[in-house]
């Protein structure tokens, strides 16, 4: 509760009379129009975000705080979130917690709006690399600030699934055919690629998003002989947790998320980050360009960028928080739980993450010879048909 | 409007009656064209449109694109045969346990048993569908009822849930209703003595049903048919929620297509597969006499 209090006495420093911040902010944004101070909330939020993202933990105390009542609505993939924002004129939602495959699309799509990062003093604290990434900044301007990053793990039932598994072999062989579920989400793709890149180096991939025709085909062929071994691919975090307690799934791809809601359900789970190593997630708020209500949105992403906040979210989704300055919180709620999400020494941790983002054809080798995002969903369709 | 107007106007109206007709039935006409028919039209322009992937803003400019990949990507004719087929599946399923039930329930049954039937029938459809759905989830589930009560009386375990089979016995279940209530009417609606009379003639009760009510309750069988089929192959909650891998139907790509891909062209022309095969189906139906019995 100090932390609202902090938060009405900081909007009232900065100017309660002036709606400082124009709702009509373009895609092609130059810093010139950014706000440059927050005005009163709007009394609403609307957001779209990934399950786990807007918990009464932290969002009721920012209602009492701002008044801004907050709507969040759930999406399951990059691509659903890259919808929301764009339909309805895209004015619909205030903003969206895209990950780093989202958020270059939004950008170059036009869907969001250019952010003023001094207006959100904490994230000075964030570490280096989320500062000004690439998938949230293009060319010096922000469009959004980061939130939280962390890995897709496997998670497999520790009481039928003996001994432990330390490679994602596990879910590519028919040892547990019939009860493997991975996401329903074509960026998939790149888990096999991932794969491949360790298990079959003549592929020669370096880059799980930045794959040729043959490479693609590798992964795809791949992912065609995994699929008689699926149980289900799920949507929804919900529903891979249904799985596992019903004893339909035993192994699978998973986030942290799901580990945390089952261990809570006392279902005997474990999860790693196997041999090949992991792709994950870079999220970033991002702001639409049309948004209605833009300083709630200032308001929001000023309150999950706390080291409070971020401590919370962190150890309630099982992610690694932006802000360095989180590791002490976390200890607060949860003894180790800053090592245990490598909030305290994220650089290395951080190199090892092969972070969503979009494939494009235009993939740094000079040629344009890499298959484009387009492309994957195609394929995905042939796989999962 | 005084008397004489009034009067001069119901004369009119007494001498042509199609005018009389016209007015009483232009409301639900206009809603009906306006609202259904017109919707259907936007469905079938926009299948002839494209999606800027840059932007995903629509361009209305004509394309066949996107006949061509629902034609050429096997992944799409894979869908189409499976919703097609199970949709097939579950009207036979239906059939085949609507008749004995409705047979029973119009002939056999006691006037008191018979309003308890129709009710027994009637119930399910007061509770939400998304409920039943979920229901059956946790019944055919690998720790659900079912195992449990196989592994009670014995007989082992079956690993159904999430698959099409989970899909085709909640289909079946949840559009039984809908074959039974056609069908008990056509039955009722047999004169006993047709029955009686194939008796006297020598007939056993197979051939009697063969050749005598068979023929007199296709109509409605068929009329039921509609129901089970046109709802199945529309479905797109009961494959999310108790499908398998490769449980997709036609339903779900629409929606991936509208609600993530955003799409909406290549959704509105995989929609029109549906549209065009039950525009078939009750072409044949009604020239079976389907309609007769609705």
């Amino acid at each position: 509760m100090r932390l609202a209090k902090i938060d009405w006495a900081l909007a009232g420093v900065l100017g309660v009379m002036t709606i400082g911040v124009s709702a009509c902010g373009s895609s092609s944004s130059s810093s010139s129009n950014l706000p440059t101070k927050i005005g009163n909330g709007e009394g609403q939020l609307n957001l779209v975000a990934w399950e786990g993202y807007a918990q009464p933990e932290w969002v009721k105390p920012f209602e009492k705080a701002t008044g801004c009542q907050v709507h969040a609505k759930y999406a399951g993939s990059s691509d659903e979130m890259v919808t929301l924002m764009r339909q309805g004129g895209g004015s619909t939602y205030d903003m969206v917690s895209a990950s780093g495959d989202a958020s270059l699309r939004l950008i170059s799509g036009g869907n969001v709006a250019a952010m003023n990062v001094n207006l959100v003093p904490e994230w000075k604290n964030f570490i280096p690399q989320l500062q000004s990434p690439g998938h949230n900044t293009v060319k010096g301007v922000h469009y959004g600030i980061s939130l939280q990053w962390g890995p897709n793990t496997l998670l497999y039932n520790s009481k039928v699934v003996k001994p432990a598994p330390t490679s994602w072999e596990a879910i590519y062989s028919p040892k547990y055919k019939g009860a493997i579920t991975v996401p329903a989400n074509p960026i998939q793709i790149a888990d096999a690629a991932l794969y491949l890149s360790k298990t079959r180096p003549s592929l020669g991939i370096t880059d799980p998003y930045e794959l040729t025709e043959a490479q693609l085909g590798a992964a795809v062929s791949l992912l065609k002989q995994q699929r008689p071994l699926i149980k289900k691919y799920w949507t929804a975090a919900a529903d891979e947790v249904e799985l596992f307690k019903n004893g339909d799934a035993v192994i699978g791809a998973a986030w942290p998320l799901q580990a945390n809601n089952l261990e809570a359900d006392k279902v005997p789970v474990g999860e790693l980050i196997p041999t090949q190593g992991a792709t994950g997630w870079a999220d970033t708020w991002m702001l639409a360009a049309h948004a209605k209500h833009p300083n709630c949105a200032y308001k929001w992403v000023n309150w999950v960028s706390t080291p409070k906040v971020q401590a919370e979210q962190a150890i309630s989704f099982g992610e690694t928080p932006a802000n360095t300055k989180a590791c002490a919180f976390m200890e607060q709620i949860k003894k180790g739980s800053c090592t245990k999400y490598h909030a305290n020494a994220p650089s290395a941790y951080f190199q090892s993450i092969k972070f969503w983002k979009t494939p494009v054809k235009n993939c740094g080798n000079g040629k344009e010879d890499c298959t484009d995002y387009s492309v994957w969903q195609r394929k995905w369709t042939e796989i999962t048909a | 409007m005084n008397g004489a107007a009034r009067t001069r106007v119901s004369a009119a109206l007494f001498r042509r009656p199609w005018l009389r007709a016209g007015l009483l039935l232009s409301g639900p006409t206009a809603w009906f064209v306006l609202i259904y028919l017109g919707a259907l039209f936007l469905l079938f322009l926009s299948a002839f449109w494209s999606v800027d992937s840059f932007s995903g803003k629509i361009v209305h400019s004509w394309t066949l694109t996107n006949f061509e990949t629902l034609f050429k990507v096997s992944a799409y004719r894979t869908i189409a045969l499976r919703t097609i087929g199970i949709a097939a599946a579950v009207t036979v399923t239906d059939i085949v346990l609507a008749v004995p039930f409705a047979f029973f329930a119009a002939r056999i049954a006691s006037r008191r048993l018979q309003a308890a039937l129709f009710v027994a029938v009637l119930i399910p459809l007061w509770s939400s569908y998304l409920v039943r759905v979920f229901a059956w989830r946790l019944i055919l589930a690998k720790e659900g009822v079912l195992n449990w009560f196989l592994g009670q009386v014995g007989l082992g375990s079956v690993n159904i849930g999430y698959s099409n089979w989970a899909m085709w016995i909640v289909f079946s279940y949840i559009w039984l209703p809908f074959m039974i209530l056609p069908v008990w009417a056509a039955i009722e609606r047999v004169p006993e003595s047709l029955i009686e009379a194939s008796a006297d003639l020598g007939a056993r009760g197979w051939r009697s049903f063969r050749s005598v009510l068979l023929p007199l309750i296709l109509p409605g069988i068929l009329a039921g048919s509609i129901f089970t089929f046109s709802l199945t192959l529309g479905d797109f909650i009961t494959p999310t929620l108790v499908g398998g891998a490769g449980s997709t139907f036609i339903g779900n790509v629409v929606y991936q297509e509208v609600g993530i891909s955003n799409n909406v062209p290549f959704a509105a022309a995989f929609a029109t597969v549906p549209l065009v095969i039950m525009g078939i189906y009750l072409l044949v139906a009604r020239r079976l006499g389907a309609f007769e019995a609705l």
